[in-house]
């Protein structure tokens, strides 16, 4: 096996046995990046040299015995998370200029970890879609199937993970921009609860949903990733100060006193047979390994895509204010008039779908239509949570398909945004909640494309949904499977 | 039809964003399909529901009130598209 077929927890070994460098891991990554990048475009901005020089800083700090489990690994970075010193674009032209001058808290974590960086990943433009498609750069293609998207907005994090081009990625999930893309391209995905990794230094969108998450190869690795992002940060009053446990000692324990929650409204309207039969089998494993298995309601999640695009919009309407063409970013030539340079820079500036949403989101805020949509969202979201808060008076987690159907081709929902919006249908509810939720793979469908089962638990339980991904993971074999490229 | 031309013109201009005569029109009908789809929200009572603003519940954050490094202003004003002195230059503002 090449090194960068790995997973991080195997690197690790080898490096603590001094059995290959940083320096190896990483040029094995680099050479896998000039082999497929071309055809997959999972970067927007690559990192050669500063991931060189941070091999080496590791390769020393391991010499010197004073490393951690991420230490040497190649990771890469949603371009929607700040780097000191290196552009970040947001899949926008409007910020194609935009070199921060700090780091995000979890940049800064994964700095102190040791952790090499390879690049920074595409993604639909502000993390507005579910394909990648809407990227400046570009799309992504999926590993699994070039015709095919990778699922987003995290699709280049989500690919450069699928496709051996870094060993582990860091995404944000808004609406399902981490999971729905791990089920895409077959690997794991994990969303944490809101407010257990600080969003300083990330982009915002829609701020009462946003948060960041890591993608890996296997449950083990997610649980080592989210274990060095996770924590309180004062400088985002919305992370919240509870300890970080180390999520990896959570993976040794069965099943077998649990009970699992499958949502009667799982299996609804649109669902492609060949993921709901998949995922049922995944069910049945868990059964099988002892778990016990219960139906339960969740009466209001049909309402969540039309609450979802009504609340996203509007904070994102709020929050893509600042790109104005004054302090950083695009600025459009040849206006003598403020409000025209400003109305030029973010009609030049933005791509179609983030201008659709923030119309979107104005209108709903707007007077005459504030009570009609946002408050009126605003009180099914509470429904939503409410649904939740007694299905997880009745089970420890909950089961059910990430996505309605397998990855679908680039160019096939582009001209129509409400069936675009709809793929996000199983995703969205967790986030209207702010629940932690995991995807990991759970088959294949008869045409090789992957199927992801996705388990969801209550605020601040990740242990728990890691201990039934581990579970489901360790009795198959779905995540060894990898792309032939 | 729930959104007129007219209106997608006055949400333009609040959004300060700029549209075609030929945008406006694919626009007014994409707006119209999404927000048709908005209305089955409109099938639930919701008038005993206090609405969520935040999914997970918090109390305001206090901090002390303490001078901290803040960032530098060379480097912050570097990523204006036309710094000048100090200051970012912008258009004229009053007449």
């Amino acid at each position: 096996m090449e090194l960068y077929q790995m997973t991080a927890h195997q690197l690790h070994e080898l490096l603590r046995k001094k059995e290959v460098t940083s320096q190896e891991i990483t040029q094995s990554v680099f050479d896998r990046v000039q082999q497929v990048e071309d055809r997959i475009h999972s970067y927007i901005t690559l990192l050669p040299e500063l991931a060189m020089k941070q091999a080496q800083e590791a390769d020393d700090r391991i010499r010197k015995g004073d490393f951690g489990r991420l230490t040497g690994i190649p990771v890469a970075i949603k371009d929607l998370i700040c780097t000191q010193g290196i552009r970040t674009t947001c899949g926008s032209h409007i910020l194609d200029n935009f070199v921060p001058n700090y780091d995000a808290t979890v940049t800064m974590k994964l700095k102190k970890a040791g952790a090499v960086f390879v690049g920074k990943t595409n993604m639909d433009e502000f993390a507005m879609g579910s394909s990648t498609e809407n990227s400046y750069f570009g799309p992504t293609r999926n590993p699994w199937d070039l015709e095919r998207i990778p699922g987003g907005s995290s699709g280049g994090s989500a690919a450069s993970v699928a496709a051996g081009e870094c060993i582990l990625s860091l995404g944000s999930d808004t609406g399902g921009s981490i999971r729905q893309p791990a089920a895409c391209c077959g690997i794991v995905g994990l969303k944490p609860t809101y407010g257990r990794v600080s969003r300083y230094g990330l982009v915002a969108f829609a701020s009462s949903l946003d948060q960041i998450g890591p993608f890996a190869k296997d449950v083990r690795d997610a649980a080592l990733m989210l274990t060095a992002i996770s924590g309180y940060e004062p400088r985002d009053s919305t992370s919240i100060n509870l300890p970080v446990p180390d999520y990896t000692q959570s993976l040794s324990h069965d099943v077998q006193s649990l009970v699992l929650g499958v949502p009667q409204e799982a299996f609804g309207e649109g669902i492609d047979p060949e993921v709901e039969a998949t995922v049922r089998e995944a069910i049945r494993s868990l059964e099988k390994l002892g778990a016990k298995i219960v139906e339960v309601s969740l009466p209001h999640s049909q309402y969540a895509v039309a609450v979802y695009y009504i609340i996203a919009p509007a904070e994102a309407s709020s929050n893509l204010a600042r790109y104005d063409g004054v302090k950083y970013g695009f600025r459009a030539k040849g206006s003598h008039d403020l409000l025209e340079m400003y109305k030029e820079t973010r009609s030049q500036g933005f791509g179609s779908e983030v201008k659709r949403r923030i119309m979107l989101g104005t209108y709903a805020l707007s007077a005459g239509y504030y009570d009609a949509y946002y408050r009126k969202a605003s009180q099914v979201r509470t429904l939503i949570g409410g649904d939740f808060e007694k299905a997880f008076g009745q089970c420890d987690a909950l089961l059910l398909p990430t996505a309605p159907t397998p990855a679908f081709k680039l160019g096939e929902k582009v001209d129509d945004p409400l069936e675009m919006y709809l793929s996000d249908i199983y995703t969205i509810p967790c986030n209207l909640a702010g629940l932690p939720g995991i995807s990991l793979p759970c088959g294949f469908s008869q045409t090789g494309l992957p199927i992801g089962l996705q388990i969801l638990g209550n605020h601040f339980q990740e242990e728990k949904i890691l201990r039934v991904a581990y579970a489901y993971e360790r009795n198959t074999d779905h995540h060894l499977r990898k792309p032939n490229l | 039809m729930k959104i007129t031309k007219e209106e997608v013109e006055r949400v333009a201009v609040l959004a300060r964003l700029k549209y075609s005569e030929e945008e406006k029109g694919r626009f007014v009908s994409q707006l119209n399909s999404i927000l048709d789809y908005m209305d089955q929200l409109d099938k639930l009572d919701t008038s005993s529901v206090e609405p969520t603003f935040h999914a997970v519940t918090q109390k305001n954050v206090f901090r002390e009130d303490a001078v901290q490094p803040s960032l530098n202003l060379e480097v912050t004003l570097a990523n204006g598209p036309d710094p000048d002195r100090g200051f970012f230059r912008v258009p004229k503002i009053i007449e």
